[in-house]
């Protein structure tokens, strides 16, 4: 019975990622578009609404190319190894008072885990691709996941301990207003480095189309492909419910009902800022991006954690 | 005519010629010590600009050595000029640089009127000022967008393609094509301007240069394509002299050479402009000084625009110009400024309505030549960068 329930879980938490993503790619034609004096999807439906229809089956039927030197098994699981572990991290988001679908006492922890083992699919998919564009990408991708894991966590390390627990609907109970303002730096790492986390403008170099055509998903093509867009999309989701739950308080700014739909705009809102960064900004060098890092990102986010801390100790 | 070879059947097929005739690759000479990694970007990649190979010795992500491979969009198009009448070879060089055919018309011509010495109404030239300073913006446009497209910053692109679109709008009302021409013609150009181009064509002048300024703020202004372009591909003044480079490549250099102003050449005497230059020798100096070259043609349409009135409309071709054109047999040699830099033709006459021969001086591929000095010690990001920012079109550089 637990199985089934579990099973019941798990593909839930895959059709809302998938879902997500498909609204994810629409809503992002409809933001680019915008900033690009374009139109975006029209024609279809109002306002485009039906080309996330139009563009399900469009991948489903394509063509699945797997190239003759690929390491075929490895190739053909890889994108679902990058897929899967961000799927599972949508698990311990605390949707509402008391409630996340998989209320674990170390859910915090568990959620900064589980987006990094992504990284090893990327690199599976990248070696497994046999072809150097891809492995330089496989390569990128693994030193900036690597990396940006640091200030990320550290950020959410802040509002951990200020809440004294690691448990995610618990932080929630005992979130405050004013940590808004106190872990707004805080706030800032978690969103850069989750938008490095999630492989996207300007951190998108793992992918750079510029240099490496697709990065590690160049040999792709089908529906495999959309796995590794789904992952990313789910990316983008899940770290902006994560990231509006945290730190900006989520369902906490108003009762009931009311509550999660001022959480979802929340995290809408993210979404469609991490788009709007994406399509705003150059993309930097791998070195520069590694020198942000280390030299800005992860020493704010250490003096993010001593201010909670102290502030913590006076509690 | 061939006639059909007749192989018996009784033998064993013959064994298939050898048609590998692509150019021999040269490998880098030196292995570098350590691990090296050969990637090769393109002949079919999205930053290449077209269709180039380059061979890329890396170290990690540092370039040891690029080798770019072209001929990949040869058609021999210097050889074909052989076997057309004068007047057939302008929509060939239409597809020289097909960023800005109105160029390689212009010099086609211009090496035409010089060999069969004909003189070109004075209305005729203005209008040539005017719609090749309109395809210097348009290609520019082209350089720029792109640079901001090789360090991903994709609206940029959106932006000045945008204003390349108004510009590729007033060709089509000119003359009907939106890329290659065929416009310019040995005596004049094909038509007189349509009713309320001038208009149309001022509308376009007052607008661009907020346009570019605002390219300047949002592109040039940004923190990161500083970041990604100050410093990157640095060329200095005596390599850009040394190595034959023209237009933007070498005035982002410090190299103070422009062919409008230095060897006048049509009505360019009769018009005030300055002539940007850079002095790092980046691609941001590259970049930026084409962004003011835009801004700079504007003023010079806008003069021309002014001048144009006093001609009578309708005298746009020489007079006395025959069907077939046959010069007396010699030589003649004239080049303009490109977008790209200094683009010369070669014509020889052997007294025939044909060309005995034609050369094009391309500046593309001058410039592109400069590709393993200017990489060498950067990353694979920065390449791909420092190959836009020399801007080549692989029309001309191939030919």
């Amino acid at each position: 019975m637990t199985f089934l329930w579990g099973l019941l879980w798990g593909l839930a938490a895959v059709m809302f990622i998938a879902g997500g993503a498909v609204i994810g790619v629409w809503w992002e034609r409809k933001v680019s578009a915008r900033i690009q004096m374009r139109l975006g999807p029209q024609q279809i439906g109002p306002a485009g609404v039906l080309q996330m229809v139009a563009d399900v089956p469009k991948l489903l039927f394509k063509e699945d190319i797997v190239p003759d030197n690929a390491d075929k098994p490895i190739f053909r699981y890889a994108p679902m190894a990058v897929f899967a572990p961000i799927a599972m991290s949508v698990a311990v988001i605390p949707f509402w008072a008391g409630w996340a679908p998989l209320d674990s006492t170390v859910g915090m922890v568990f959620y900064l885990a589980f987006p990094s083992i992504g990284v090893l699919g990327i690199l599976l998919s990248a070696w497994a691709s046999h072809n150097t564009l891809a492995t330089i990408g496989g390569m990128r991708a693994a030193a900036q996941m690597v990396s940006y894991e640091v200030p990320r966590s550290l950020a959410v390390l802040s509002v951990i301990i200020l809440a004294g627990s690691l448990q995610p609907t618990e932080v929630m109970e005992a979130w405050q207003w004013w940590w808004v303002p106190l872990t707004f730096v805080g706030f800032l790492v978690y969103f850069i480095a989750s938008i490095a986390e999630m492989n996207r403008g300007p951190f998108d170099l793992p992918e750079a189309e510029s240099e490496l055509v697709a990065g590690y998903f160049s040999d792709y093509s089908g529906f495999r492909w959309a796995i590794f867009m789904m992952g990313e999309y789910g990316a983008l989701i899940s770290a902006s419910l994560f990231g509006a739950a945290v730190f900006l308080g989520g369902y906490r700014w108003l009762p009931g009902v009311a509550g999660l739909a001022v959480f979802l705009v929340l995290a809408m809102v993210l979404i469609t800022a991490v788009m709007w960064i994406k399509w705003t900004f150059p993309r930097l060098r791998q070195d520069q991006l590694m020198t942000f890092c280390w030299t800005v990102l992860t020493p704010l986010a250490i003096v993010q954690v001593v201010v909670a801390g102290v502030v913590a100790l006076w509690l | 005519m061939i006639e059909p070879q007749d192989t018996p059947t009784d033998q064993a097929a013959p064994v298939a010629p050898d048609l590998d005739c692509a150019p021999d690759v040269v490998m880098p000479e030196v292995i570098h010590e350590g691990d090296t990694t050969i990637v090769n970007i393109g002949p079919s990649h999205p930053s290449t600009h077209g269709v180039c190979r380059v061979i890329v010795e890396l170290d990690g992500e540092i370039v040891k050595h690029a080798e770019p491979v072209i001929g990949h969009l040869h058609r021999g198009i210097e050889k074909m000029a052989e076997n057309r009448t004068y007047l057939q070879v302008v929509p060939l060089t239409d597809r020289l640089d097909y960023v800005g055919s109105m160029y390689a018309n212009w010099a086609y011509c211009r090496a035409v009127e010089r060999l069969a010495g004909i003189r070109v109404p004075e209305r005729a030239e203005y209008i040539r000022v005017i719609v090749c300073e309109l395809q210097r913006i348009a290609s520019h446009m082209m350089a720029i967008g792109p640079a901001g497209a090789d360090t991903g910053a994709t609206s940029a692109f959106m932006y000045t393609f945008w204003q390349r679109e108004l510009v590729v709008d007033l060709f089509e009302s000119l003359c009907g094509a939106r890329l290659t021409y065929n416009y310019v013609r040995p005596g004049g150009v094909s038509f007189d301007l349509p009713d309320g181009w001038i208009e149309k064509c001022r509308e376009f002048v007052a607008q661009h240069p907020a346009a570019m300024l605002e390219i300047d703020r949002f592109l040039f202004g940004n923190v990161i394509f500083r970041a990604r372009t100050k410093g990157i591909g640095v060329l200095d003044a005596d390599d850009a002299v040394s190595w034959g480079a023209s237009g933007p490549v070498a005035r982002g250099s410090g190299v103070d050479w422009d062919l409008r102003r230095d060897d006048p050449y049509s009505v360019y005497p009769r018009f005030d402009f300055s002539i940007p230059v850079g002095s790092n020798g980046d691609v941001y100096d590259r970049t930026r000084v084409r962004l003011w070259e835009a801004i700079e043609s504007c003023r010079i349409i806008s003069q021309a625009l002014d001048g144009l009135a006093e001609f009578e409309p309708g005298t746009i071709k020489a007079d006395g110009m025959p069907r077939l054109l046959a010069p007396r047999p010699g030589d003649a040699y004239d080049h303009i400024e490109s977008a790209r830099g200094s683009l010369g033709v070669y014509l020889v006459s052997d007294g025939s309505v044909r060309p005995y021969r034609m050369k094009v001086r391309s500046p593309a591929f001058s410039n592109l030549a400069l590709l393993p000095l200017v990489s060498e010690g950067y990353t694979l990001s920065d390449l791909v960068v420092i190959l836009g920012s020399l801007d080549p079109v692989f029309g001309e550089v191939d030919r």
